[in-house]
């Protein structure tokens, strides 16, 4: 056995031991566009994996698929074990109902490339509207942790201000304080520094790798931040096609990945 | 020329006092229904399960597509044989002008909500806001700035469609000019009832522009406004 089958095969049998997200014969069509077919993959819990791959691969639509954004075509999810829309009964498969989709998706939060702050709420509402209206929170109690969190982010004087009175990158970062203060145990970051002027990435990057550092949520990262993958993550899955052509640990990806797809990949990114 | 105004200052004073209240409850009754009427149908059109879009669609085009007088004179007229519900006169008047303008306000709810930016929606759903929570505190307070203009216009529209009630025999200010007519002349009587239903139109688009600046800072449009100025001022220096 090589090292390279040993840490995979270790890999497998940490995410099965404690599965955080399960794809299980994952399909989805968008009218007759097959954009994934048959995809199976685990992603153990407290896990970073990374999703790289060419545009039109099918990054975006795993992540929307697991935050409930795009109908599940075929297949199986699987959050912490529980099925997030669709479930096996009796060799059927049958569609949850949207109270019990809910309360899966709860434990899952999105960071999108655009922000998407509330424009008719300041820094601190946009953080504490989730926890006081869906968990139940009380004002106080939301306000501290989204100071906490905001002091986090290095936003802990702007809480009274409105988005947009921030740069792009401090938006970013409150949207990402604002996915956390719902105590996610999944966080999905699609291209989250893709629509900031280069000189705001770092800032993001470098809470998000505090985030890394410092919890052990869950992360499902979509990037072209080649060097902050290969510092966050466990793994890295390579797509093509809405396929997975290689799965390893990012030291072996990006310096000597197998697929001569792969290669071709990242002599054009990196 | 001293005869106009002599004619115009007697038909005026009796217009408002004989007219406007017959046409201030019908406007009043009909905007307050046609927001209810707009909303409901609206929500229903661009949220409702399908069944439930296609009924409001159905209701929109039919009180769209028929007129505001034929709709009226069936309240006025027809419902009490049909039903034995006699709303009376200004009843029957506030119901068909809120339904008619309440179709047409629907569509621009419906377009409201789809201009709603669809990052905004979804956030929603990452957030697991549920329905009520979602459209009360993050989707309607941006639809409703982009609705007001569309209102503004409606309501404007339902001030001037008013002058329709004197057909349920309400006496309204078109009613009342009409009969001034007969003493005062037409120039004084419709000069006067042109006076008034442009004074009413100018206080309701005013209120409209009013709440529609208040939404538009609720929701940061001003700093917006005010960064590009500068970005523009910095842009010429
Ligand atoms: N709403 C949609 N309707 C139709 N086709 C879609 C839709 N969303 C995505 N697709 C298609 O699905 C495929 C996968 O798209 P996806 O956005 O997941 O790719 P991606 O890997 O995230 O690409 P990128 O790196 O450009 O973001 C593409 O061919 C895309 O055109
Ligand atoms: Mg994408």
């Amino acid at each position: 056995m090589s090292t390279d089958e040993t840490t995979q095969a270790s890999a497998a049998q940490q995410s099965e031991a404690s599965p955080g997200i399960i794809f299980e014969g994952v399909v989805k069509r968008f009218g007759d566009h097959t954009v994934l077919n048959e995809l199976n993959f685990h992603v153990g819990k407290g896990e970073r994996v990374t999703l790289i791959g060419p545009s039109g691969s099918g990054k975006t639509t795993i992540l929307r698929l697991l935050m409930t954004l795009e109908h599940l075509t075929g297949g199986y999810i699987y959050v912490d074990g529980e099925p997030l829309t669709h479930k096996k009964e009796n060799g059927k498969r049958v569609e949850l109902r949207a109270k019990q989709v809910a309360q899966t998706r709860k434990r899952i939060g999105m960071v999108f490339q655009q922000f998407n702050l509330f424009p008719n709420m300041s820094v601190m509402e946009n953080i504490i509207e989730a926890p006081i209206h869906v968990l139940g929170k009380s004002k106080e109690e939301a306000r501290g942790r989204a100071q906490q969190l905001l002091d986090q982010v290095g936003l802990g004087d702007r809480g009274d201000a409105h988005p947009t009175q921030l740069s792009g990158g401090q938006q970013q970062r409150v949207a990402i304080a604002r996915a956390l203060a719902m105590d996610p145990e999944i966080i999905l970051l699609d291209e989250v520094t893709s629509a900031l002027d280069p000189e705001l990435v770092g800032d993001v990057l470098n809470v998000l790798r505090d985030l890394a550092a410092t919890t052990d949520i869950t992360m499902l990262i979509v990037t072209h931040e080649m060097q902050f993958a290969q510092d966050v993550s466990d793994r890295v899955l390579m797509f093509d096609g809405g396929k997975i052509i290689e799965d390893a640990k990012p030291d072996v990806m990006f310096s000597n990945p197998s697929n001569e797809r792969t290669k071709e990949f990242l002599r054009a990114v990196l | 020329m001293t005869e106009f105004f002599s004619d115009f200052s007697t038909v005026l004073p009796r217009l408002i006092s004989e007219g406007l209240s017959a046409t201030v409850y019908s406007f009043l009754g009909g905007a307050v229904l046609m927001l209810i009427v707009a909303v409901l149908l609206g929500v229903a059109m661009h949220q409702g399960p399908k069944w439930l879009a296609t009924l409001a669609r159905i209701v929109v085009e039919i009180f769209r597509g028929t007129s505001l007088i034929v709709q009226l004179f069936w309240i006025f007229y027809v419902f009490p044989q049909l039903f034995a519900v006699d709303l009376g006169s200004l009843w029957s008047a506030i119901v068909a002008l809120g339904l008619n303008y309440g179709a047409y306000g629907a569509e621009v709810v419906r377009g409201s909500l789809n201009a709603v930016p669809k990052g905004q929606w979804e956030t929603t759903t990452a957030l697991s806001m549920p329905w009520l929570t979602k459209m009360r505190r993050i989707i309607w307070p941006q639809a409703w700035a982009l609705m007001l203009p569309g209102f503004n216009n409606l309501a404007v529209m339902l001030v001037k469609g008013t002058a329709a009630v004197g057909l349920v025999l309400l006496n309204d200010i078109t009613f009342e000019a009409n009969q001034a007519r007969i003493t005062n002349g037409v120039w004084a009587a419709f000069g006067a009832a042109l006076l008034i239903y442009l004074v009413i139109a100018l206080i309701v688009s005013t209120l409209f522009r009013w709440m529609e600046r208040r939404a538009q800072h609720r929701l940061g449009l001003w700093v917006k406004a005010a960064s590009t100025t500068k970005a523009t001022a910095e842009a010429v220096a």
